[in-house]
């Protein structure tokens, strides 16, 4: 905060007095509820303070990226609950995204069916509370998935059955080789790009950089598997009997229901408000933007990459950023159908073992809050940067 | 490679209308052989061929009668909205076979097949929905815990409610302002002693047992009546320039609009009690009301906001010109303008608000979804999940469409040109 909006002119007591009243105001109220607080704490005998994250928290979780079990800290339990609930996102708006680009750009096809079917969707998805979409494909949707010994079998590799779906699980040897050669491969095409972009500019010659860029990130992890001494196995989901009428898969990676259910629901909805992102997008720009591009002999991909795209992107890219946003705050919804996120996790069981209300619901809260606020901070970096520098 | 045999001319177009839709119809008969006849005329191929070859000889079809100025005007409108290009052939086609493979079976389950008559799950035979759920416990869905005996107070309190909304419609403007403040200000007050009761000789009935549809309307409704107002002066606030009024708005509203509804509720639930003097209680449905008028009141701060940027500098100057004080220049000439511009977006938000509603079970306040999740754990009513949550989403799903479209009708009509 700057000092030097504080600094009024003491003679303008019309401007200074309703701001003292405020600030008097939120200070008293703040003081208010932080004596009633302490009364409180006081007398069921509990002190404030954080130092309970160090406890051992004792309880399961059922699903989890990290390490794991109750013998850990509820700082520990607390960070299983962020990882799911960025996991849940990241799904959730990776999908998203994709099936609203579909829905947002079929809406504007000049196929009658699909401007129709799309406008179907986006309708019937967005006015549909998301909780009860929730529901629905946990309660009843995938409820009616069959029991493990009938499950639905993708070429013998993955099996979908009611307690989850088994995909293979990748096993590597080496595996921070080929993130490097990844890393390198990145750097190599930005190298590239680069280096055509100003060949373009200044002696007009032409470089495929997109091609040596798909060659490029294909040769260098190729290499790494081949010299770099990295390899991948997988290990496949089988069968086994547990008892005499209880099967289950084991091995591979078994994504559970919950999670499906949740990135559905959370994709399935956000598309919703990212189609007509990107329908609002396009339809921003004007005719006459094609038509002069046209008029300069330009293709008509070239015209979408270099003159449509760029300018829609511009409109559609600000509130998809804050659709992305929500998504992630919808994530919370989790709790309500037992998916292990931070506010299932820490808000829900923590809180009841510990009863410290306050600081366990000031964490949650405060954590929400710094994932919108480097969110809308990004995105504020980034408006300025792609904004039309005017003269 | 000369594909100029397979390229259709006008010259030939009936040769190549009647091969085209030879080919589309086959492709069609082989549909609806597999989906209604469980028939596969084309089984002698290997499974993959078998699969696609409707969608082959369909396309190939639709490539042959794709025909530009043919003369002929159903084909020209059939091949400009349906069949302009080849992909836009085969999307056609797919969207068509997704229609006749999933629509019958849906329509079946939902009304033909479906059990509307009976009153135990027993009355429900066969593959359909079975209704009859809905039907046994509407009178919870809609009313939640609320005594069967008393639920014409809330009946009362929605008709008059209705009743004076459409009388807004109807009466001429001059009575319009007076209903509107009879439904700001004394209707609420006479809408909750009457479906609380205790006053007048009615029975007390505590708010634990609201719920149902019901309560999702009296949540609304009570936090868009005072989220607004708090909303616009958060606005205000915001764009005032006393710094330390514009900070505390900022914070507020970032606060609010950076946290999920669900960790507020949860805030209402657990940590707000903790705030109060010891001893004191509150409500459970007024502090979850508190929380989402709170919480809501952020969001309709942004709306309103955006509505004042985006009014004209002159605007303030010619208020100011005529002596106004800030709170006339606002509430006269200010917000009369700011608020039309912002209608889509106040609807969103309210739109926004009614959906948000189901989250209130967190706290334990079981309004339809919650009514729903309640009944299909009821031992009698095992397995009725499916018709519990279709029914709640069709009941929704009419409320905020209804919203959405006769907000988009307002935006037209009060659309004003600049």
């Amino acid at each position: 905060m700057n000092i030097k909006a504080f600094s009024i002119d003491l003679k303008n007591k019309k401007r200074l007095i309703p701001q003292v009243l405020t600030l008097l105001s939120i200070i008293l109220a703040i003081s208010y509820f932080t004596f009633n607080a302490q009364v409180n704490m006081g007398n069921r005998g509990i002190a404030f303070g954080f130092g309970f994250l160090t406890q051992e928290a004792s309880f399961d979780i059922g699903f989890s990226l990290i390490d794991y079990d109750g013998s850990h800290s509820y700082a520990r339990a607390f960070l299983v609950g962020l990882l799911n609930t960025l996991l849940v996102s990241v799904i959730g708006i990776f999908f998203a995204t994709l099936i609203g680009v579909t829905v947002g750009i079929g809406r504007l096809s000049s196929n009658y069916l699909v401007a129709k079917f799309s406008e179907v969707y986006v309708e019937v998805f967005r006015n549909i509370p998301l909780l009860l979409q929730l529901f629905f494909w946990y309660f009843a949707a995938l409820r009616a998935l069959p029991l493990p010994e009938q499950a639905m079998n993708f070429n013998d590799i993955s099996y979908l059955t009611v307690k989850g779906w088994y995909v293979p699980k990748f096993i590597w040897t080496n595996f921070s080789m080929f993130v490097y050669s990844v890393i390198a491969a990145i750097v190599a095409i930005i190298f590239v790009s680069k280096h055509a972009k100003k060949q373009r500019e200044e002696f007009g010659k032409h470089i495929p950089s997109f091609y040596i860029g798909i060659a490029l990130l294909v040769a260098l992890p190729a290499l790494g598997f081949l010299i770099g001494g990295v390899s991948l196995e997988f290990e496949i989901p089988v069968l086994k009997q547990m008892s005499a009428t209880i099967f289950n898969f084991r091995g591979g990676v078994s994504i559970i229901p919950e999670l499906m259910a949740l990135a559905m629901a959370l994709s399935m909805y956000t598309a919703t408000f990212i189609a007509e992102n990107v329908r609002a997008g396009i339809l921003g720009i004007g005719k006459g933007q094609k038509e002069a591009a046209a008029s300069i002999g330009l293709t008509k991909a070239q015209i979408l990459k270099l003159v449509v795209l760029p300018q829609a992107l511009r409109i559609i890219i600000p509130p998809t950023t804050n659709q992305y946003l929500n998504l992630t705050k919808n994530s919370s919804l989790a709790a309500a159908i037992a998916y292990p996120d931070i506010v299932l996790v820490f808000a829900g069981t923590a809180l009841m073992q510990t009863g410290r209300a306050i600081e366990i619901v000031s964490i949650t809260m405060g954590t929400y809050l710094l994932i919108s606020l480097s969110i809308s901070s990004f995105m504020n970096w980034y408006n300025q940067s792609v904004a039309i520098k005017e003269k | 490679m000369n594909l100029r045999i397979i390229k259709p001319k006008k010259e030939n177009l009936y040769t190549y209308l009647a091969l085209g839709i030879g080919l589309l119809s086959i492709g069609f008969i082989d549909i609806f052989s597999n989906t209604f006849l469980n028939l596969n005329i084309t089984g002698f191929f290997p499974s993959i061929i078998s699969y696609l070859t409707p969608l082959i000889l369909g396309a190939f079809g639709l490539h042959l009668i794709r025909i530009e100025y043919s003369g002929n005007k159903t084909l020209d409108i059939i091949n400009k909205n349906f069949n302009s290009s080849n992909f836009n052939a085969i999307l056609s086609l797919i969207v068509i076979f997704i229609l006749i493979k999933y629509v019958p079976p849906l329509l079946n389950w939902f009304i033909f097949d479906a059990n509307f008559l009976g009153s135990t799950k027993e009355d429900c035979i066969g593959e359909g929905a079975c209704w009859v759920f809905v039907r046994v416990w509407f009178n919870r869905f809609m009313y939640g815990m609320y005594p069967d005996a008393e639920q014409w107070r809330i009946n009362i309190s929605f008709l008059t409610l209705l009743s004076s909304i459409g009388l807004i419609f109807i009466l001429p403007i001059k009575f319009k302002k007076y209903i509107i403040l009879f439904l700001l200000f004394i209707f609420p007050l006479i809408a909750l002693n009457l479906i609380s009761g205790g006053i007048f000789g009615l029975e007390w009935i505590e708010t634990g047992a609201w719920g149902g549809l019901s309560l999702t309307f009296i949540v609304s409704a009570f936090a868009l009546i005072f989220c607004f107002p708090i909303g616009v002066f958060l606005a205000l606030g915001r764009r005032s320039d006393l710094p330390a009024i514009r900070y505390s708005s900022i914070g507020f509203i970032e606060l609010w609009r950076g946290v999920p509804l669900i960790t507020v509720l949860f805030m209402s639930a657990v940590m707000f009690p903790m705030f109060l003097p010891d001893g004191t209680y509150m409500d459970k449905l007024m502090r979850v009301i508190i929380a989402i008028t709170l919480f809501e009141a952020a969001y309709m701060a942004e709306v309103v906001r955006g509505g004042l940027q985006a009014l004209p500098r002159g605007q303030y100057d010619a208020a100011k010109s005529l002596g106004m004080g800030y709170w006339r220049m606002h509430f006269l000439i200010i917000m009369p303008q700011a608020l039309k511009l912002v209608i889509p977006g106040i609807a969103n938000t309210f739109l926004a608000l009614v959906k948000d509603t189901p989250l209130i079970f967190v706290v334990g306040l079981l309004e339809l979804a919650g009514m729903i999740g309640l009944a299909k754990t009821n031992p009698k009513w095992l397995g009725m999940a499916t018709e519990g949550y279709v029914f709640a989403a069709l009941v929704f799903w009419i409320i905020c469409f209804s919203m959405s479209r006769y907000s988009q009708n307002l935006e037209k009509k009060l659309s004003t040109e600049r």
